[in-house]
C-alpha cells in the first residue's frame, strides 16, 4: 500500500495497485461545515487532473471536487450520496468519493505528502 | 472602512465562533457545533443570536409624529397600541422596497428595527421625509440580543421577571441590573421567542447568563436556515428595491384600513397590483431529492422557457431536505406546481410549495 499523498484543492489519494481512491480532506471538512449534498463522477467517464469530478455542498455553499490525477472512474461511493454527513463523520476513510484507474503515476510526484499537506492546511486557513 | 464589532465580539470569540463579514460588521457565522447543531438545538431548546449589527432607530413625538409615519408606511398606526409591533417596509413611490422592518410604537414614539445593511440608508430618508421636526437617534449605544425556541420563555423569564406576559408582536420595558431593557415577543426562526434591547455594557453579562441558564449561542448561519424554514423574507434576497410586498407575497402586512384611502409613499402601486395581480410572485419551492438550488438558480417551464429565480436555497435541517423561496410567473405559483431548475447546466424537477416548509410555534398574541 502507498503513502496517501494531497492536493492543494484539499483532496487525498491513495494508490494501491493502478487503482486510486480519492475523497476530501478532514480539513476541508472542516472548512465546509455540515455537508449535505454529494455529487459524483459517472463510473466509466474519463476525468483529466485538476479537472471537476464532483460537487459537495455545505449548509452555506456549493464547492467543485477536483481530481488531483487523471484516469477513468472505475467506482464511486453511493453511500456518501445517500448521506452526505457522512462525509464529515469520517472523511479520509469510509467517506471516500471515487475510485480510478489512473492513466500516469508520474502525476502523483507533483502532490504533498501528509507533512507538506498539514503546513499547507494551516498557512492557507489562517 | 474598518470593520465594526458589536459589543458581544469577545464572547463570541471565546465560544470559538467562525466570523464572516456581513454589513460591515463582524459576526458569527456558526460556533463549533455547527449550523445543522445550532439549528436544531434552537427548535428543541433555546438559542442566542447577536443582531446587534441591525438598527435599533428611535423617534420622539406625539399624534403628529403618528400622522406624518402613516404618510410613510402601509400602517393603520393611529390605531396601534402602546408597546404593540408591526411588520412593515419602507418602501419608494414605485412600491420597491428600500427595507424591511418592524415597527413598535413606545410611550415616547416609535422604535424601529432596520436591518444592518440597510440602516444608515434608512435614516437618511426618513430624516428627508420627517424633517428635523422629530428627534431621531439610531442607537450606538444598545445591542440587540434574540432568543428563540421553546425554552426561551422559561429562561428568560428567570431574568426578566413578567416577559413571559408578553403576548406575540408586543413588548415592553423591564429592569435589569440597574438599567432598562426593551423586550418584545418577536423573532426570525419560527419559534417563540424574544428580542432584548440592551446597553452595550451590559450586553455581555446578560448574555453570559442566559449562557447559564441553558441557552446556547447560535450563528448567521442557522439565523438563515431557520428563517428560510419559517418561510421568511431576508432584505437583499427575497426583497430589494425592484420587489414590491405584493410581489413578495406579504399582502397581510398591508393595513386593510389604508388601501381605500391610500396615502403612504407607494400606495397607488400597491392599490393596482392589489386589484390586477402581480405578474411575478413569491413562492416556496421543493426540489427533489436532495438537490440544492441557491440564489440566482434559473427556473424554467417545461417547455424551456424561463419563468424565474430563485431567490434563497439551502438545506433545512428540520425538513430534513432541500428548499428555497423564488419568484415565479403568477401563472406558475399554485401550490404543487412543477417546475425545473437549472444547477450546473441540468434541469432538476421541484415542486412549487406552501409557507412555511416549518410550521411555528408562536405564542398566541393580540394580533
Amino acid at each position: 500500500m502507498s503513502e496517501v499523498k494531497f492536493s492543494k484543492e484539499h483532496e487525498w489519494i491513495k494508490l494501491e495497485g493502478d487503482v486510486a481512491t480519492i475523497g476530501i480532506t478532514k480539513h476541508a471538512t472542516e472548512m465546509l461545515g455540515d455537508i449535505v449534498f454529494a455529487e459524483l463522477p459517472e463510473k466509466g467517464s474519463n476525468v483529466e487532473k485538476d479537472g471537476t469530478a464532483g460537487v459537495v455542498e455545505s449548509t452555506k455553499a456549493a464547492s467543485d471536487v477536483y481530481t488531483p490525477v487523471s484516469g477513468e472512474v472505475v467506482d464511486t461511493n453511493q453511500s456518501i450520496v445517500d448521506d452526505p454527513a457522512k462525509i464529515n463523520e469520517d472523511p479520509e476513510g469510509d467517506a471516500w468519493f471515487f475510485k480510478l484507474k489512473i492513466k500516469d503515476t508520474s502525476e502523483l510526484d507533483t502532490l504533498m505528502n501528509k507533512e507538506e499537506y498539514d503546513k499547507f492546511a494551516k498557512e492557507t486557513s489562517s | 472602512m474598518e470593520i465594526k464589532k458589536t459589543s458581544l465580539n469577545k464572547l463570541h470569540q471565546s465560544n470559538n465562533a467562525k466570523f464572516v463579514e456581513f454589513a460591515g460588521y463582524e459576526m458569527p457565522i456558526q460556533y463549533s457545533k455547527g449550523i445543522i447543531e445550532e439549528h436544531k438545538f434552537t427548535r428543541s431548546n433555546s438559542g442566542i443570536f447577536d443582531v446587534s449589527h441591525m438598527g435599533q432607530l428611535f423617534i420622539y413625538g406625539d399624534e403628529s409624529l403618528t400622522e406624518e409615519l402613516e404618510k410613510i408606511f402601509p400602517l393603520d398606526l393611529k390605531n396601534l397600541k402602546q408597546n404593540c409591533s408591526k411588520y412593515s417596509f419602507l418602501m419608494n413611490e414605485d412600491a420597491g422596497i428600500y427595507d424591511d422592518l418592524i415597527i413598535t410604537k413606545i410611550e415616547e414614539g416609535y422604535l424601529i428595527i432596520l436591518n444592518a445593511a440597510c440602516k444608515d440608508k434608512d435614516f437618511e430618508i426618513l430624516s428627508n421625509l420627517l424633517g428635523s421636526k422629530f428627534k431621531m437617534n439610531l442607537e450606538n449605544n444598545r445591542s440587540l440580543i434574540a432568543i428563540q425556541g421553546p425554552k426561551s420563555v422559561e429562561i428568560l423569564n428567570s431574568i426578566l421577571n413578567g416577559v413571559d406576559q408578553l403576548s406575540f408582536m408586543t413588548g415592553n420595558w423591564f429592569d435589569s441590573d440597574n438599567q432598562k431593557l426593551f423586550v418584545t415577543r418577536s423573532g426570525y426562526t419560527g419559534e417563540d421567542g424574544f428580542e432584548i434591547s440592551i446597553s452595550n455594557d451590559k450586553a455581555e453579562k446578560f448574555v453570559e447568563n442566559l449562557i447559564e441558564k441553558g441557552a446556547q449561542l447560535i450563528g448567521l448561519g442557522a439565523r438563515d436556515t431557520l428563517r428560510l424554514e419559517a418561510g421568511l423574507c431576508l432584505y437583499g434576497h427575497e426583497l430589494d428595491i425592484n420587489k414590491t410586498p405584493v410581489e413578495a407575497n406579504l399582502r397581510w402586512a398591508i393595513s386593510k384600513s389604508r388601501l381605500s384611502n391610500g396615502g403612504f409613499i407607494g400606495s397607488k402601486k400597491i392599490m393596482n397590483q392589489m386589484q390586477d395581480g402581480a405578474s411575478q410572485i413569491r413562492v416556496g419551492i421543493k426540489p427533489e431529492g436532495r438537490l440544492i438550488a441557491r440564489e440566482k438558480t434559473k427556473i424554467f417551464d417545461d417547455t424551456d422557457k424561463q419563468i424565474g429565480e430563485i431567490t434563497s436555497g439551502t438545506f433545512g435541517p428540520s425538513v430534513n431536505g432541500p428548499i428555497a423561496m423564488g419568484y415565479v410567473d403568477k401563472e406558475f405559483s399554485k401550490v404543487d406546481t412543477k417546475i425545473l431548475l437549472e444547477v450546473r447546466g441540468k434541469k432538476h424537477p421541484a415542486n412549487v410549495c406552501a409557507l412555511p416548509f416549518y410550521k411555528k410555534n408562536y405564542v398566541k398574541g393580540v394580533n
